[in-house]
């Protein structure tokens, strides 16, 4: 190959990435490019890329004057005990597929892959109905119940192929040392999978942070309103103040790129090495 | 402390029978290295008497207590893995005092443990690091030190030296001769390599798909293998072996090999005149003197030197056998004279595989 | 005292059998908590909602419950609007698919190159995944709206447009809304799989391709096409039912206008079951739409087979 064609290739590859970061980025600088514009600049600046003041007043507002803080702590709350408990389910289950072989085991996956497939609109009606009787509707402990187990058998996969990448051997080597498997597994096979452990929180609670549609079928009171559904009344409400709204949009935005960054990190690092080998 | 005894002991994963009815007793002290090609199920066993693996049929009694069904935790046996299995997230102190802690050990005495344990190691220096920074030698001798911290009733050791290089592995199989020499535990070693077997084993056991082959101590192994397979498995470069028929007439006992050559025996053995018999016999102990030497003359037709001597291939009659001499300005083609002495033989019956009586 | 001597003289083989079961129900008490959660809020849901499409199922009227046999799926033949849905559904599913894994792949191949910032590159990229599915379709309705978003007027001033107005709200075009919407979010996803897939073919074959001659399209053709197709084959077809039932964007940046025009059936199901409350029918073209997306799942199954055979 020659070497202006090369520089070609080189140049044609990353204006191609930058296209897309652009066009990734793009929509999320929007956000918060107008929801720190002040309301008199919105319309008379329509398309400018950054407005020629910005403000933080639309935050202080939502931050005062809105439901929004009641939102975010139902949210935190649905999506951290969802991504809490989820976790801990999923670790024990994983467990068992990836260390055990026992009858029943194949039915397991086959059933765990076939709640992939369905369509969860499905359920809607069955679940509501369920609930209601137990006075689950309208209450933060039904919405946790039911994110539970829609996330359960992904993220027993998902720690599954955590658990196999850890040598066997450790666990044997823990129970000649005198302990039991139970104690092997959690204090010397779960601590390797902090990384892991780390991913499936995340994964979860990002799950659980965007649900909409159980949200908005099993919550009708605004007391126990999640995020998503808090926001899009709170968008019906005020829906001519689009600074408060995309305020509102970039705060709910931050817990899950958090999140999201964290995965990142934990995925890379990787514990065992030192274990197996050299 | 402690006897081990495996009565009968068979392994079945499903359809597939891995190990068909071992014995064996193993005395208080004792160590037995258990050798075998791969798959023949070594690991196998010392995973059953270890309890990792459930016990199909047979009976496993340590210090006469059957522990068909106690938890791994509770046989009171160490064990070091051919991966080491160190605890990646735990310093090498930690690593070694786990089992104590599990136990609920006094500190003073974890502490006073681990010491002892890490100066007889030499690993005095590194306890506060983590497994990954440690050389591949570290790893193994922190491996040995959390097994002996406890003082156990026996050690298990699977392949514990084969992620070493070889200097080291040299080094660390005299260590293990002296900790053996110094705690006097019983201890069961599986090993691939023939020279770990030989100098490390009280008694060494040869397995092959799934059976004992032969127990003994690894000079019987050497000098009376019981088997073909035991005499082409011990030593290195392996036995030489060739085909010949058993002739009991006038002129005493001897073998008649092809082309019509006849070895002499040193007597008779129990066997029909005219029978078909296996002849095996060591590199090591076929004399080869210059041409005009008496014997067996043939042609050299490759030379491998060893540096301490030379590997001769010979083939004074239809088969090729290896001769060891430590003569080393042996070249190739030159001609030369061998003996097959009769006292270094070793007669199996071609059929049956199994040593003549 | 009786006790302990009764225990010394158990015959040995008690044991075993306690020790056997404790051995069998190990990996079922590991995985119980998990799996009585999901029969409980996910298998008999399903059964339950398998019912409800034979009978008259409604919130508001204390007197339904009774079985109607077929009669749920009769008005369901004749229902325009469940006919619309579908046609929207394919449409919906068909052009999201596409789009997403076509840039997915794309970007995927970009980033398996080596270069200075790929790791920050990657994360920048892989960011609308991260973004909640709500947010990311009323971000969307924000960016079409003209009065806060740039695209109308950027489309005017190409041509494209004739006025600056919201494409939402434009009943021939409105569907490509939430679809721009869907494939903005889920370009990350194709990207993230077949990324993995990508690393994970050997590079001395794209050596050993280029010593014997191969250019850069052949070599992608003959060598990194095949390593992925497994990959494609499965994400796509889970990707395409995952989105045929994905009604988030549609229900955040349409509800289904204008007139129905988008409206999918993910998006009807839910607007019988939540605005209509009218369960029974819900459940009904639920079923239709779990049949059909199983039969599709199948065809492209069997597809795969036979292709696999004659290959
Ligand atoms: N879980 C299993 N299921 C079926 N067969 C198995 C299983 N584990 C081991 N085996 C078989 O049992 C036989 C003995 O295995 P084992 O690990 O004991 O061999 P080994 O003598 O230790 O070999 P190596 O020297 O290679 O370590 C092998 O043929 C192996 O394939
Ligand atoms: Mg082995």
């Amino acid at each position: 190959m020659t070497r202006s064609k090369r520089i070609a290739g080189t140049i044609a590859h990353r204006s191609a990435i930058l296209v897309y970061i652009v066009v990734a980025l793009f929509p999320l600088y929007w956000l918060l490019k107008v929801s720190v514009t002040p309301n008199d600049l919105l319309y008379s600046e329509g398309v400018r890329l950054w407005p020629s003041h910005a403000s933080v007043d639309h935050y202080l507002f939502v931050l005062k004057h809105s439901d929004f803080p009641r939102f975010f702590q139902n949210s935190v709350i649905v999506s951290g005990s969802t991504a809490f408990i989820v976790t801990i389910l999923a670790s024990c289950a994983g467990y068992a597929l990836s260390r055990f072989a026992f009858r029943g085991k194949y039915w397991i996956v086959i059933l765990m892959l076939l709640t992939q497939m369905f369509p969860l609109v499905m359920l809607i009606a069955p679940i509501f109905k369920m609930l209601s009787p137990l006075g689950l509707t309208n209450s933060l402990t039904g919405l946790v119940i039911v994110y539970v187990a829609f996330n359960v058998p992904f993220a027993t996969f998902l720690m599954q192929s955590f658990f196999d990448g850890i040598p066997k051997d450790l666990e044997e080597a823990a129970m000649i040392d005198g302990a039991t498997r139970f104690r092997a597994f959690s204090q010397i096979i779960l601590p390797l999978t902090l990384p892991g452990i780390a991913a499936t929180l995340g994964f979860v609670f990002t799950a659980a942070w965007s649900e909409l549609l159980f949200a908005l079928m099993l919550i009708s009171s605004s007391g126990v309103s999640t995020f998503p559904v808090g926001l899009l009344s709170f968008v019906s409400k005020f829906s001519v103040d689009f600074g408060q709204m995309m305020a509102a949009g970039v705060l709910a935005l931050i817990p899950a790129c958090l999140f999201f960054l964290f995965i990142q990190r934990y995925l890379v690092q990787g514990l065992t090495a030192g274990a197996v080998k050299g | 402390m402690a006897s081990i005894d495996i009565a009968d002991i068979r392994k079945a994963y499903g359809p597939v029978h891995v190990l068909h009815g071992i014995d064996l007793s193993i005395h208080d002290g004792e160590f037995v290295v258990l050798v075998g090609p791969s798959g023949c199920g070594k690991s196998t066993l010392l995973r059953m008497i270890a309890g990792l693996e459930d016990i199909s049929a047979g009976e496993i009694r340590i210090d006469g207590r059957r522990v068909n069904d106690l938890e791994p935790k509770d046989r009171d046996i160490a064990m070091v893995f051919q991966s080491y299995a160190l605890y990646p997230h735990m310093t090498v102190a930690e690593n070694m005092s786990y089992s104590l802690r599990l136990r609920r050990t006094a500190k003073e005495r974890i502490a006073a443990a681990i010491s002892g344990a890490a100066t007889k190691l030499g690993l005095d220096a590194l306890m506060a690091r983590r497994p990954r920074a440690l050389s591949g030698g570290q790893r193994q001798r922190v491996a040995m030190g959390r097994a002996i911290v406890r003082a156990p009733k026996a050690f298990l050791f699977d392949e514990p030296l084969s992620n070493l290089d070889a200097r080291l592995r040299e080094q660390m199989r005299g260590e293990i001769k002296k900790l053996h020499q110094s705690l006097g535990a019983t201890s069961i070693y599986v090993t691939h390599d023939q020279i770990e077997a030989m100098t490390l084993a009280d008694r060494i056991v040869a397995m092959n798909a799934g059976l004992v082959q032969q127990v003994g101590s690894p000079l019987d192994l050497y000098d009376r293998p019981a088997n073909l397979f035991v005499a082409g498995f011990i030593g290195s470069p392996a036995m030489n072996m060739f085909n010949g028929t058993y002739c009991a007439n006038s002129a005493g006992p001897a073998i008649e090999v092809q082309g019509g050559t006849r070895i002499p025996l040193q007597r008779q053995h129990q066997i029909a005149d005219g029978a078909a018999i296996t002849v095996g016999i060591r590199p090591e102990h076929i004399p080869v003197g210059a041409t005009n030497d008496a014997g067996i003359r043939c042609k050299v037709e490759l030379v491998e030197p060893t540096g301490l001597g030379t590997i001769l291939h010979i083939r004074p009659f239809g088969t090729t056998l290896k001769a060891f001499t430590l003569n080393r300005d042996v070249s190739g083609s030159d001609a030369v004279t061998i003996r097959l002495p009769a006292e270094w033989l070793h007669l199996f019956d071609a059929q049956s595989g199994q040593r003549l009586p | 005292m009786t006790t302990v001597a009764q225990h010394a003289r158990l015959p040995s083989d008690h044991r075993p059998f306690l020790r056997r079961l404790a051995t069998a129900s190990e990996p079922w008490l590991y995985s119980a908590p998990a799996l009585i959660l999901i029969v409980a809020v996910m298998l008999v849901p399903l059964a339950l909602g398998l019912s409800y499409a034979f009978r008259d199922v409604r919130l508001l009227n204390p007197f339904s419950g009774g079985f109607v046999g077929l009669q749920h799926f009769e008005t369901l033949a004749s229902d325009k609007n469940f006919a619309r849905a579908l046609k929207n559904t394919l449409f919906w599913a068909g052009a999201s698919v596409f789009f997403q894994f076509t840039f997915g792949l794309i970007l995927a191949l970009l980033l398996d190159r080596p270069f200075r910032g790929r790791a920050l590159a990657q994360a920048l990229v892989f960011l609308p995944w991260a973004v909640p599915s709500f947010l990311s379709g009323l971000n969307w309705a924000w960016l079409f709206n003209p009065v806060v978003g740039p695209l109308p007027h950027w489309l005017t001033a190409l041509g494209i447009f004739d006025a600056p107005t919201n494409l939402l709200s434009d009943p021939q075009n409105a569907m490509w809304g939430p679809i721009i919407a869907n494939i903005w979010w889920g370009i990350p996803f194709f990207a993230i799989t077949l990324l993995a897939a990508l690393q994970a073919i050997p590079r001395d074959l794209y050596e050993a391709a280029a010593i014997d001659g191969a250019n850069a399209f052949q070599r992608f053709w003959s060598i990194t096409l095949p390593f992925l197709a497994p990959t494609i084959a499965i994400t796509v077809l889970l990707r395409t039912v995952w989105i045929s039932n994905f009604a988030d964007l549609i229900i955040v940046m349409t509800k289904g206008g204008p007139a129905d025009r988008t409206q999918i059936v993910a998006s009807y199901i839910f607007t019988q079951a939540f605005r209509r409350l009218d369960f029974g029918y819900a459940s009904a073209i639920a079923l239709v739409l779990l049949l059909l997306l199983m039969a599709y799942s199948l065809l492209i199954v069997l597809l795969r087979q036979t292709m696999l055979r004659r290959a």
